[in-house]
């Protein structure tokens, strides 16, 4: 090991990288001159590079997983970039002209604002630097109430205490093989650490943060709340992002300290690929939150896009009376694939989780919720109630459940509750006979089955994510 | 408002409706009565344009607009309205944002503003109570939970906020007690107008004395096999339907 730390300190200042950032893609390829190569660029400290080594030294030894219920090609590791730069301005488009009409017309329809349609696109324009200052102003504000909000590669060089004392705590580097593989090349991603008893005076989200922009596929997020604080996060985009890029590994970690809460939203809309199958994005998410003593953390997710989804946010209820929520919505169609759900780990005593999830299948696509819900032997008094529901359009596609419970502690209880159904005729019949035309009534239908997780959204979150299924759903009307 | 000359109408291969004809005047009432099979509410299915209802022959025309030439939701723009025998759920969908959603679509059709959230709220308190469900049915799934009654009086509330052209009532009054049949024919009598006509579809002819039709036409084996004034209900409520012949016992059985 030491060799390699010696190999580092020799290497980091090697080539002259750093002067070419705002042009440079690695070569595809990944090796340990690769990851050395991201960490100098970033100019991190040695033990996060000695923490990434570690990370690709335990990716090396492990297997991609087989065991979710996806079909997809063999994905050449090797043919991949793992980092690519930032665009500079002079290559990004001169105006929406510029833009793929197809990208616009879906933003008219979710009534994105002209500017932020500019922002979106990435369209390099005065107006976009003019929400810069909006940015600003939250930031401010921010930092009055003591919130950190930055980028996680900001935050290893201004809090390095706080980075190194959580990163990897919930998800550890080696924990499954995308996490491993994160962990060894993520680039960058989001930093949040709510002081003690504070609430956040507003709703973080990505979307504040415009050099999130061009992070590239493996993002890695870490959350704490520290003891009575609350936080509520947003992630995502509900405009679709045409990512060229196929492989997105991302790494999210919550801690919610004694009495905190963390609710965390996302409205995820990745390219899906286009009729055929062909293109689109596969991801690969570890999502994890910890809870200690009376902690809450809660999920929810609007799943639309990707062509390959396999996230399972979960919690581990650590500390008693803590509380664990999962609210799903996952919809797939055409091709797509999604393997999602949850795990809840119930440790402490009292502790309580919610799962509910629905599942949307459209066209050929197949959609499955996977999920654990494991009692501790210490875990007296615990509770979980699970809902899975799935609606089935048209006649082509799957939904898929599967449930794993493992109770050590007699006195837990574990509920389970499972149901299976179908856009009828008869629905759409009654719509259409009282003047609503198909989409519109699939659309409605679709909605009605996923109030009990849009609910759960920020209201804004809630009306976006709504219309987001309706054009999701544009065309699976036969 | 409809004429309907010479009908073939098919399910899967089976053809139900064998050359009916009828025509319907505005403000007119017509009740249309027969056995079990006879194809009464597949009438209503075809008029609406449901899917598997295949028409082979004959012509609709609707205020003078060919009907059959037009989608399902389009007939229901033109003002064609169907009230379900048996009206399905659509959970999570409450009763007051479709009925918002239909009524809009429906203005939207005729060129007109669509409603704001309180003038609809405003009209559709009015349509509860005329036939008497409580406020809270407008926050409920729609059909979600309701009884048998609950929801016939759903279909009847609807038809009040859509103000339609032509009512086709498929059995409003099947499974309903004297009260709640009170109820839908009370709905349905404060609705007639001489510029709307009603099809009222009934096996009884209980409903028909709170009901009162213009004209009385027995269904039989795919045609109008008979058309009278109210008193051929009576006969029909007498007789049954043995004295129709061979065919009509045939479709009964």
């Amino acid at each position: 090991m030491s060799e390699q730390i010696e190999q580092a300190l020799s290497r980091k200042y090697e080539a002259g990288f750093v002067s070419d950032i705002e042009s440079e893609t690695f070569a595809a390829g990944l090796d340990e001159e690769v990851i050395r190569k991201i960490s100098a660029m970033k100019n991190e400290p040695e033990w996060l590079l000695e923490w990434r080594l570690k990370a690709f030294e335990s990716w090396q030894k492990m297997e991609e997983p087989e065991w979710a219920h996806l079909h997809y090609p063999k994905i050449d590791y090797q043919a991949i970039s793992y980092y690519s730069a930032p665009k500079s301005m002079k290559d990004k488009p001169k105006s929406l002209d510029e833009v793929d009409p197809e990208l616009l017309r879906t933003y008219e329809k979710l009534g994105i604002p002209l500017y932020e349609q500019q922002m979106l696109a990435g369209v390099a324009v005065d107006a976009v630097f003019d929400s810069v200052s909006v940015v600003t102003t939250f930031r401010e504000k921010l930092e009055e109430a003591g919130v950190i909000f930055c980028p996680i590669s900001e935050a290893v060089h201004r809090f390095p205490e706080l980075v190194k004392k959580y990163l990897g705590t919930v998800v550890p580097r080696s924990d499954n093989y995308f996490a491993a593989l994160n962990s060894a090349v993520f680039t960058d991603g989001s930093f949040v650490y709510i002081p003690k008893g504070v609430r956040s005076p507003m709703e973080l989200s990505t979307y504040f943060r415009i050099n999130e922009q061009n992070t590239g596929q493996f993002e890695r997020t870490l959350i704490v709340a520290d003891e009575g604080s609350y936080v509520s996060y947003l992630e995502g985009c509900t405009a679709p992002q045409r990512d060229e890029n196929q492989l997105h590994a991302a790494v999210v970690e919550l801690v919610a300290l004694d009495n905190a809460k963390i609710k965390y939203s996302t409205v995820q809309n990745w390219y899906p690929g286009d009729e055929n199958g062909k293109g689109g994005i596969y991801n690969f998410v570890t999502k994890r939150g910890i809870c200690h003593t009376n902690a809450h953390i809660s999920w929810t997710q609007v799943e639309t896009g990707s062509a390959i989804t396999w996230k399972y946010p979960s919690c581990i209820l650590k500390g008693d009376n803590s509380v664990g929520e999962f609210y799903s919505v996952a919809l797939a169609r055409g091709k797509q694939q999604a393997d999602t759900g949850t795990k809840m780990i119930h440790l402490g005593k009292n502790t309580k989780s919610t799962i509910i999830s629905k599942g949307i299948s459209a066209g050929d696509a197949n959609n499955a919720y996977r999920g654990l819900v494991q009692m501790g032997p210490n875990s007296d008094g615990a509770r979980n109630f699970t809902q899975c529901d799935s609606l089935l359009i048209g006649d082509q596609c799957g939904a898929h459940t599967f449930p794993y419970i493992e109770s050590r502690n007699p006195s837990a209880i574990v509920e389970h509750e499972a149901t299976t159904s179908k856009v009828s005729d008869e629905q759409l019949f009654l719509c259409q006979q009282r003047g609503l035309d198909a989409e519109k009534a699939v659309s409605m239908i679709v909605n009605g089955f996923c109030k009990e997780v849009f609910k759960e959204l920020p209201m804004e979150f809630a009306v976006e994510a709504g219309k987001l299924l309706e054009i999701s759903l544009e065309g699976s009307v036969g | 408002m409809l004429k309907i000359h010479n009908l073939h109408a098919k399910v899967e291969d089976k053809t139900i409706l064998k050359g009916l004809s009828l025509e319907i005047k505005p403000g007119e009432v017509h009740a249309i009565m027969g056995p079990n099979g006879a194809g009464k509410s597949t009438l209503g299915y075809v008029l609406s344009g449901r899917d598997g209802y295949e028409v082979i022959d004959g012509q609709v025309e609707l205020k003078g607009k060919d009907l059959l030439e037009l989608e399902t939701e389009e007939r229901a723009r033109e003002g064609l309205f169907l009230a379900f025998q048996y009206p399905v759920e659509i959970p999570g969908v409450s009763n007051m944002e479709f009925m918002k959603e239909s009524v809009n679509a429906m203005r939207e059709a005729r060129g007109e503003e669509p409603l704001s959230a309180a003038e609809f709220l405003k009209k559709a308190k009015e349509a509860c109570k005329q036939v008497h469900l409580p406020l809270d049915f407008l926050k409920r799934g729609v059909n979600e939970g309701f009884s048998g009654g609950e929801k016939k009086r759903n279909e009847i509330m609807q038809m009040i906020l859509l103000e339609p052209s032509l009512c086709i009532l498929d059995e409003s009054d099947s499974g309903l007690d004297i009260d709640a049949l009170q109820v839908v024919a009370d709905g349905v009598n404060s609705q007639r107008s001489p510029e709307r006509s009603f099809i009222v579809v009934t096996h009884y002819q209980r409903l028909l004395d709170y009901i009162k039709p213009d004209f009385v036409h027995i269904l039989a084996d795919g045609k109008i096999v008979k058309s009278g004034d109210a008193s051929l209900a009576l006969e029909v409520e007498k007789e049954g339907y043995a004295w129709l012949g061979g065919k009509a016992q045939e479709a009964d059985a």
